[in-house]
């Protein structure tokens, strides 16, 4: 085998490999340099109106993170938002991926068809329809109409992701579950529920950061309730203060912890078993 | 009763869907027909004339749109590719970090990095002022506020959702194709045409299509890097609808932006084709 490899012609190009090496770099550089910016900023013992110019180190901010009682609302708000979206999505996801992922059933089709249609639909032409929905049926707009359109535009994502984890499921485990005698909601709750586990909390997940980061559709279905987002939007005209940075640089901070902390457990339980 | 399970499991989500995604988008179609204003109340009149006058009205922007969705698509295209070509079959080890790496921005707010990215565009921020206290650049120098900025902004905020999908194909693609081609004495050049960009084809059309829908929708990256000449219909839209109280006009720039983008994805799937691009998979 090695004799045939060596007798055939093999272009190198190291060069080559070398140069798309350097620049995924600075694409990967490119892309984190406004976290850089905004964590920088954070720090910025700012004079002046505008946070624009570096002006000396200081951990003002984080003491006087929660100064602002608007901005402090509003990330009340885009958190109490984010959980309760979050848990109904869970929910009513599991149920609809464990339906797509276990069962034929009359309607499948459609099914399918509506999750698609609402992960495809542009958020502008959702925020907008349910603006029309509400509008017409004369509903007020606040904190509930925004968890409605927050489940709506989630509820696709993590019933995918937990379809795709359900389908790679081994059916004769519940099989033997039955066997020896449980019953069907204790099959589900000892054996399909833990072993979809990691597609339903992969989901949640999702679901979570999704609705924390919505602009787009929260702005036509808000009403007079402000969330993060919405705030540091209206306040670009007049200059962000450093504590949307500050907070910015938080929320960062914990979800990247979340996500190693993810990565590292899946790996030692794939190295487990 | 087991029968019944499926649909008993299904039965909150098709509620919601119903309620919240097809009725909404029936309510839209309804309101996009009718006439009055907001403090007296709308009619349905039927009048078709909603279309021809919101377009007559914006059509610059609708053009616009498309046209910035297009270059940034066609901006990520280029960008990203080379990208998800050396993680996929150079990444070797550490492909995850590097994908990590690239999803990075994602933990912080869309409108936050948006804001940020402006903020390295400023004027006499930290990368222009500074060139220009070097003298390598004139005074007058800016790039905010026009048409470089909102598509850069575009191509920033999603690239990472084209590089993504033609990562996943390249990744499919087994080496012992591309050794066969060099055993057939292609050179780097006619390997990668002829075998490995044939095979990641189906990758480069997701990409196209989770990027282009919601650049050209997006109202965001007009709002905070471009100036007058720069509004996209997105904000048009969120004008129209938040601010003016023009529901019928709204309404039918929304549902006109939704099948112009629904007949712009039917004929690129029908011209780099599915089937074709399956066909150029299988080949």
């Amino acid at each position: 085998m090695s004799a045939i490899t060596t007798l055939t012609r093999r272009p190198r190009g190291r060069i080559g490999d070398r140069l798309l090496h350097a620049y995924t770099w600075l694409i990967i550089v490119w892309l984190s340099s406004p976290i850089a910016v905004m964590i920088l900023f954070g720090f910025n013992d700012k004079k002046s109106k505008s946070n624009t110019s570096w002006q000396g180190f200081t951990l003002r901010w984080y003491q006087e993170l929660f100064d602002i009682s608007d901005l402090t609302t509003a990330l009340k708000n885009s958190l109490t938002v984010a959980v309760a979206s979050t848990i109904v999505t869970v929910v009513i996801g599991t149920m609809l991926g464990l339906a797509l992922g276990r069962h034929r059933f009359r309607g499948r089709g459609v099914t399918n068809f509506l999750v698609f249609a609402a992960i495809s639909t542009p958020e502008l032409v959702m925020g907008a329809s349910l603006l029309s929905l509400f509008v017409s049926a004369n509903l007020p707009r606040d904190a509930v109409t925004i968890i409605i359109a927050h489940v709506l535009f989630s509820l696709s994502f993590v019933t995918v992701t937990v379809r795709a984890r359900v389908i790679t499921l081994d059916p004769s485990l519940e099989e033997a579950a039955r066997d020896l005698g449980a019953t069907g909601w204790g099959t589900f709750r000892q054996v399909t529920l833990p072993a979809v586990m990691p597609g339903v909390l992969a989901g949640a997940m999702l679901a979570f950061a999704l609705s924390i980061d919505d602009y787009v559709v929260t702005s036509f279905v808000n009403g007079s309730t402000i969330t993060f987002p919405l705030w540091i939007i209206g306040s670009v005209k007049t200059g962000i203060p450093p504590q949307v940075n500050v907070m910015g640089t938080l929320i960062f901070g914990i979800g990247v912890l979340i996500a190693i902390a993810n990565a590292v457990a899946a790996r030692r339980s794939s190295r487990s078993t | 009763m087991k029968r019944l399970t499926p649909y008993l499991l299904a039965l909150p989500s098709w509620m919601w869907l119903a309620v919240f995604l097809v009725v909404p988008m029936a309510a839209m179609a309804s309101v996009s027909l009718q006439t009055g204003n907001a403090i007296d109340g709308f009619a349905m009149t039927f009048s078709f004339s909603n279309y021809t006058d919101a377009l007559g009205r914006y059509s610059t922007q609708l053009v616009r749109s498309l046209w910035y969705g297009g270059l940034a698509t066609v901006a990520m295209l280029v960008i990203g590719y080379p990208v998800a070509y050396w993680i996929a079959f150079k990444g070797g080890s550490r492909k995850s970090v590097y994908l990590f790496l690239l999803l990075l921005p994602f933990f912080v707010s869309f409108v936050l990095r948006t804001i940020s990215w402006g903020f390295l565009l400023a004027d006499d921020g930290v990368v222009f002022g500074t060139l220009k206290g070097w003298g390598l650049l004139p005074a007058d120098f800016h790039v905010l506020a026009t048409t470089v900025a909102v598509v850069g902004g575009l191509t920033y905020n999603f690239l990472p959702f084209m590089i993504l999908p033609i990562y996943v194909a390249l990744e499919r693609v087994d080496p012992r194709v591309v050794e066969a081609a060099y055993d057939l004495y292609a050179s780097r050049m006619a390997a990668f045409r002829r075998v490995v960009l044939p095979l990641s084809l189906p990758g480069v059309f997701a990409g196209v299509l989770m990027t282009f829908v919601p650049a050209t929708a997006d109202p965001v990256n007009a709002q905070v890097l471009g100036g007058t000449g720069n509004t996209m219909i997105g904000n048009i839209i969120q004008t129209e609808y938040l601010v003016n109280l023009n529901y019928p006009t709204a309404s039918a720039l929304s549902f006109t932006l939704m099948a112009v983008l629904l007949v712009g994805i039917f004929i690129y799937a029908r011209a780099l084709g599915t089937e074709n691009v399956l066909e150029a998979a299988a080949r």
